[in-house]
């Protein structure tokens, strides 16, 4: 995982490498709290064009940031996401609380960040 | 007539959910999956496996078990613990229902299972444990 700052944004983007199961999902997690304390950033993006695997454990960090996101008024975007994770992202109702584009130009237009 | 058997035992610990879902899809590979296929098993043995680590032994140390078959073009996984149990297994089978909502847990993996597998059956006794066995055939 690698975390990114999108000051212009507000939005702390991260970058999942490989896989995304229960324990990689502690890790997101920790880390991703802790920037947004830190950072400012009251956004989320999740980049998942390097990630190879996802489970629900996947689905429970990124409902976890989603709430933690609403609580400082800002929102989820997920892109770069994999036909079997877009599947699993679409059978968990999440598609309606989040936003889920191809790319992150397209999520932060979607989601109306920068009005 | 194709046929082939396996039988792994691991610990509770978390880096086993990678460990048995590779072991998953490496079994398979003798019925020439497609990618997809192997994504689906590895998505539903990882979350029996996780099942079992996380509340089949509530957080404790414990064996889990999975074993593996083939007959012709159809596999089956059983993964196994003799941990706590489930008290209800409708409900625990239910879309977003989860035992520890104090995890972050989504609730989401009988559904994936259901999804990715032709067949899923659950059965549970209260302080004897669990097993979780799924089938799809490969065609």
């Amino acid at each position: 995982m690698e975390l990114l700052l999108s000051g212009k944004y507000k939005t702390l983007i991260v970058k999942i490498y490989g896989e995304l199961d229960d324990r990689a999902a502690k890790d997101v997690k920790e880390n991703v709290d802790r920037e947004l304390a830190r950072t400012g950033a009251v956004n989320v993006a999740f980049d998942f064009g390097a990630a190879t695997f996802m489970d629900s454990s996947g689905i429970g960090v990124i409902i976890g940031r989603y709430k933690v996101a609403r609580a400082l008024g800002g929102k989820v975007i997920i892109y770069g996401a994999s036909d079997t994770v877009k599947r699993i992202i679409a059978m968990s109702g999440i598609g309606d609380i989040v936003v889920v584009a191809d790319s992150l130009e397209d999520g932060i237009k979607e989601a109306a960040l920068n009005v | 007539m194709y046929k082939n058997n396996m039988k792994i035992e691991f610990t509770t610990v978390s880096d086993n959910e990678r460990f048995a879902r590779t072991v998953a899809a490496a079994f398979v590979l003798e019925l020439d999956p497609t990618i997809d296929q192997i994504s689906e098993i590895k998505t539903a043995v990882s979350e029996a496996v996780t099942n079992a680590i996380i509340h089949g032994y509530d957080g404790g140390e414990g064996i889990v078990t999975m074993e593996g078959s083939i007959y012709d073009d159809t596999v089956e996984f059983a993964i196994s613990d003799s941990g706590v149990g489930i008290p209800d297994i409708r409900r625990a089978r239910e879309p977003l229902f989860t035992g520890k909502p104090e995890m972050e847990r989504s609730g989401m993996g009988f559904t994936i299972m259901e999804t990715f597998m032709d067949s899923v059956d659950v059965e549970s006794e209260v302080g004897k444990g669990t097993r979780i066995t799924m089938s799809k055939r490969l065609k």
